[in-house]
């Protein structure tokens, strides 16, 4: 039971932390909560698909269709993290703005939520299909089955109540700040995925540039531990990587601080109207 | 100059050949346990592993070490690359049954 608990914990875990910074990052939005919502059940609906059809994913492609769906689902992420960031860098003050004067009540308008909607769903996807694909095995094997379905629905639970927690620590933030603080931690969460997304990649045998370690940091911090987990997800720690994945990792934050520059200095007809500054 | 693109235009070409040599090992799932529970691959070079998964349960290999997180559905077979590693020992497991999947990669 404690096994299917830890699993299952570990990947809605993945999921919630996304889930709980993009709730924070939308505070304010006119019915967020259905977006979010149908961000979830797309993904648990994507991840009953993908697990049905693992073995003919798995097949595709010579072999690395697995690889490339993960990669395309985690750079699909990065592009939908990035619009988010540059709507941000053009609304972001008036909405934290209003925000303060008013109180989260004012609807914020219009907002990227289809684009946080979709990275919901497609996190929900990616750790959703290995927890699908878990229990399934539990179920065929028959063994205890209750018992390790028990340990499930309670790493469901756990993975729930921190998203909730990540949610609540976030929004404790003032609201002069919050948005700039889950600006940081939007682009951050795109630069691990873009790390990953290249990994993929590499092991899909699609990329066969800069595969060299540059360090080995698992002595000190190893990436299956804890803490190594939680910053593998929020800020992309890898313990030991390679040339490529520093370079999309860096790449993808400097794209992030480009456009957030280029968008947020393009006149604005709010920023105008309101005369901020 | 021409020098500098030639010797370019043969390493692009080395770049592109690496995988035609990559070396092929062969790893079976069964009773959720890996067989051989030790491979021995050439350091410095690209590897690829078939790993067989003769259970009727799907199998996660994963290795934070190897960069590898891979699902082998039940019954059926799945290609794990790997490398170029440095020399040593890098753990792996099946993630599903942690407790008795576990293998190592050594590169030497």
């Amino acid at each position: 039971m404690l096994g299917a608990l830890v699993i299952v914990f570990r990947e809605v875990l993945e999921a919630g932390l996304i889930i709980g910074i993009v709730m924070a990052a939308s505070r304010g939005a006119p019915g967020r909560g259905a977006w979010i919502a149908a961000g979830v059940l797309a993904g648990v609906v994507g991840a009953g698909i993908i697990a049905l059809f693992a073995g003919a994913i798995a097949d595709a492609f010579e072999g690395s269709g697995q690889e490339l769906l993960n990669a395309t689902v985690l750079g699909a992420a990065v592009l939908m993290l990035m619009w988010h960031n540059a709507w941000m860098a053009r609304h972001g003050r008036e909405l934290a703005a209003e925000m303060s004067a008013v109180g989260a009540a004012v609807t914020a308008g219009q907002r990227p939520m289809t684009a946080l909607a979709v990275v919901v769903g497609l996190a929900v996807l990616r750790e959703g299909s290995e927890v699908v694909l878990f229990l399934y095995g539990i179920v065929a094997t028959g063994t205890s089955a209750s018992a390790l379905l028990l340990g499930g629905a309670l790493g469901v639970a756990a993975g729930v109540a921190f998203t909730a927690l990540t949610y609540y620590g976030l929004i404790s933030i003032p609201a002069r700040h919050i948005f700039t603080v889950t600006t940081v931690l939007i682009a951050l969460l795109a630069a691990g995925m873009a790390a990953q997304a290249v990994q993929f990649l590499d092991a899909a045998g699609v990329i066969h540039v800069l595969g060299q370690r540059l360090w080995d940091s698992s002595a000190w911090l190893p990436q299956d531990g804890v803490i190594g987990r939680l910053l593998h997800t929020l800020v992309g720690y890898t313990d030991r990587p390679t040339e490529l994945q520093l370079a999309a990792y860096l790449g993808t934050l400097a794209a992030m601080a480009a456009l957030t520059w280029t968008v947020g200095r393009a006149p604005s007809p709010v920023r105008e109207r309101t005369a901020v500054r | 100059m021409r020098a500098v693109v030639l010797a370019m235009v043969l390493a692009a070409l080395g770049v592109l050949d690496a995988p035609a040599f990559a070396q092929e090992f062969n790893l079976v799932i069964r009773n959720h346990k890996f067989e051989p529970e030790e491979i021995r691959v050439p350091a410095g070079k690209r590897v690829s592993i078939y790993v067989s998964n003769e259970d009727a349960t799907p199998e996660e290999f994963d290795s934070t070490a190897l960069k590898v997180e891979k699902i082998i559905p039940g019954k059926s077979k799945g290609l794990v690359r790997i490398g170029p590693l440095d020399p040593g020992r890098y753990e792996f497991m099946g993630e599903f049954h942690a407790d008795t999947a576990k293998g190592v990669v050594v590169a030497e």
